[in-house]
């Protein structure tokens, strides 16, 4: 496959405005499945959570999850949606293994929220009103893995198979309308709102918003139009973006390769792309066809869905804190600066911070940790801070350690490289590699008497106001001990010297 | 007059994977346009502020409690799969993207 040849972003946006949309699949934590008791369980065995309804044996009868309706209500006001007074699902009919039936229950006309709005900030703190056009209800798929062939992928395999566990959990996929405006923005704005979406999600605990467990899913529609143009430009939806980065990466090079293509006189295909992390760029997948004539007709086994007044204002009076207090919020008790705030936000660090808080970290000393460190390693590692393999708990119990000071600043990030490692929670790392600081004074007095001897004037420096000249023994201390010592204390000790002779 | 044409039912059995003889086509398109005419007649009659009738007895919001339920085993669950491999029902390959 030729590699895309891509505009200049900057180019690109002085000849196109950018016109994005994007469909996010919220998977519930409900403990069963939208339509069958089955349990909605992550890693069990293949084919185990499954019955007549959801591997669509014939004379088998769904019921709806009473739960899941709620949640998608709740998801919807969230997002300042109407609610739907008379909703009902549809059957959207397609042949493909991952679901059994040969339809997916979903809702077409009247999803259960509609018509609604969400003010999203960006990085710059620019903020976007994006149009919420529906949420609907509908079931996840089930998970096919492909055998044979070189790459284990769909291409060259052998056969597939199947299994049905997470077919029939239930999904809110939420649709908005075309974004337009956000300029040189869009790619964040993108990642922005999938955030906002998983913190709604995550505070309304509907959801685990896990997205590297696939909890939250995007597909992410772009298109272009010349600068003054009012129709639409042909979009692309680009599948398989399963993390915010990607979010990011994939829609700034929608753009880009979009905007070569119009810019060469070509026109762009109306088609599904798939984005490849490893590549950053993304392929083309099968155009919109015949397969995509999904001939919906409403669920003759399942009737009307029709909320009543009274749950839905009851679960508006549950709705928690809407994230843009929380942040107020979070922002006032931590006492960051605004520009340290949004980085923590921008970052995806706001929960992370928050829990490694609530186990006790100081939140300067969490966002240190966070953004300092561990977003960094995540970062040369390509890889998003949720994959690592730290918990806010052991971040907090580092933070401890540093605090307390049985260990240096230096020591702690050998320790925090050892926890990623996977050698365990941070205090036993430090009393297994016995790397509690130096604080016995005499050992240090010790060390410093030692460079002192070997530097003498120094101390005749520091009573004359020269108190940078400390470093030099400081460091020869650190090194004798190295490494595991107090530098404050050293420097302290060293001071003290000075004064008294 | 119905808007079913050859082409139409053609299509229609392509997306449903129904193999159908030229003499099938022209049998269904006219047995379609039937219906659908007949079903239009009963538009016809109706303003459009009846609501659509989904089912004949007046139920709504038939819920279940979100209490997990006994399963299948995998086992039964795979019994009648024409083949199975791993725990999984195996499927011929399917070509999609790409």
């Amino acid at each position: 496959m030729a590699k895309a040849n891509l505009m200049d972003y900057e180019k690109a946006l002085e000849l196109f405005e950018v016109v994005i949309g994007l469909e996010v699949h919220i998977e519930l934590n409900t403990k069963t499945k939208m339509f069958c008791g089955c349990r909605n369980d992550f890693g069990d065995e293949p084919n185990t959570n499954v019955c007549p309804v959801c591997i669509g044996l014939p004379g088998s009868l769904p019921v709806v999850n009473k739960k899941a309706v709620e949640s998608s209500i709740s998801i919807g006001l969230a997002l300042g949606c109407k609610i739907e007074a008379n909703g009902g699902f549809s059957r959207k009919n397609y042949f493909y293994p991952d679901l059994a039936k040969n339809y997916q229950t979903s809702q077409f006309k009247d999803p259960i929220a509609y018509d609604g709005a969400l003010e999203v900030e960006v990085p710059s703190g620019n903020k976007f009103t994006v149009q919420i056009e529906r949420a609907h209800m509908e079931e996840d798929a089930g998970k096919l893995t492909h055998i044979g062939g070189a790459t284990g992928r769909i291409q060259g395999a052998e056969y597939s198979l199947v299994d049905y566990n997470r077919a029939g959990v239930p999904l809110v996929e939420i649709v908005t309308r075309p974004i337009i405006g956000a300029g040189s923005e869009a790619p964040e704005l993108a990642a922005a709102y999938v955030r906002l979406i998983r913190e709604i999600a995550k505070a309304l605990n509907v959801s685990e918003a896990r997205m590297e467990r696939g909890n939250v899913r995007c597909d992410a529609n772009v298109s272009l139009r010349p600068i003054g143009q009012e129709k639409l430009g042909t979009r692309t939806e680009t599948k398989n973006v399963n993390s915010l980065r990607s979010i990011e990466r994939a829609v700034r090079y929608e753009i880009q390769r979009q905007a070569q293509i119009l810019a060469d006189g070509g026109s762009i295909i109306q088609e599904t792309r798939h984005w490849h992390e490893d590549k950053g760029s993304t392929s083309s997948g099968r155009p919109k066809s015949d397969a995509d004539d999904y001939r919906y007709f409403p669920e003759p086994d399942l009737v009307p869905v029709q909320p009543s007044t009274e749950l839905i204002e009851k679960l508006r009076s549950e709705l928690p804190e809407n994230p843009a207090d929380r942040r107020k919020r979070l922002a006032g008790e931590w006492g960051f600066a605004e520009m340290e705030f949004r980085d923590v936000v921008n970052a995806g660090l706001l929960d992370f911070i928050e829990e490694a808080v609530a186990e006790g970290a100081k939140p300067q000393a969490a966002r240190k940790w966070y953004s300092g460190e561990i977003a960094r390693i995540a970062n040369s590692e390509d890889k998003d801070v949720a994959e690592m393999n730290i918990t806010p708990k052991q971040v907090a119990e580092l933070a401890t350690l540093v605090e307390s000071g049985k260990i240096n600043d230096r020591i702690a990030r050998d320790v925090l490289s050892a926890v990623l490692a996977g050698e365990g929670n941070p205090g036993e790392i430090v009393t297994s590699r016995n790397l509690e600081v130096v604080s016995d004074d005499g050992a240090l007095i010790a060390a410093i008497d030692e460079a002192l001897a070997k530097q003498p004037d120094v101390l005749e420096k520091i009573r004359e106001g020269k108190l940078q000249a400390a470093g030099a023994v400081i460091g020869a201390v650190m090194q004798a001990m190295k490494g595991q010592a107090d530098a404050a204390r050293v420097r302290e000790l060293v001071l003290e010297r000075a004064s008294r002779a | 007059m119905s808007e079913i044409t050859p082409d139409l039912v053609r299509h229609l059995a392509g997306l449903a994977r129904i193999d159908l003889t030229e003499d099938e086509v022209i049998r269904f398109t006219e047995q379609l346009s039937v219906i659908v005419d007949s079903v239009a007649k009963i538009s016809n009659i109706i303003d459009a502020d009846t609501p659509a009738t989904s089912h004949p007895i007046p139920l709504t919001n038939v819920f279940r409690e979100d209490v997990v339920l006994p399963s299948l085993t995998q086992e039964q669950a795979l019994s009648g799969a024409p083949d199975q491999a791993q725990g999984r029902f195996r499927v011929s390959a399917i070509l999609d993207e790409e």
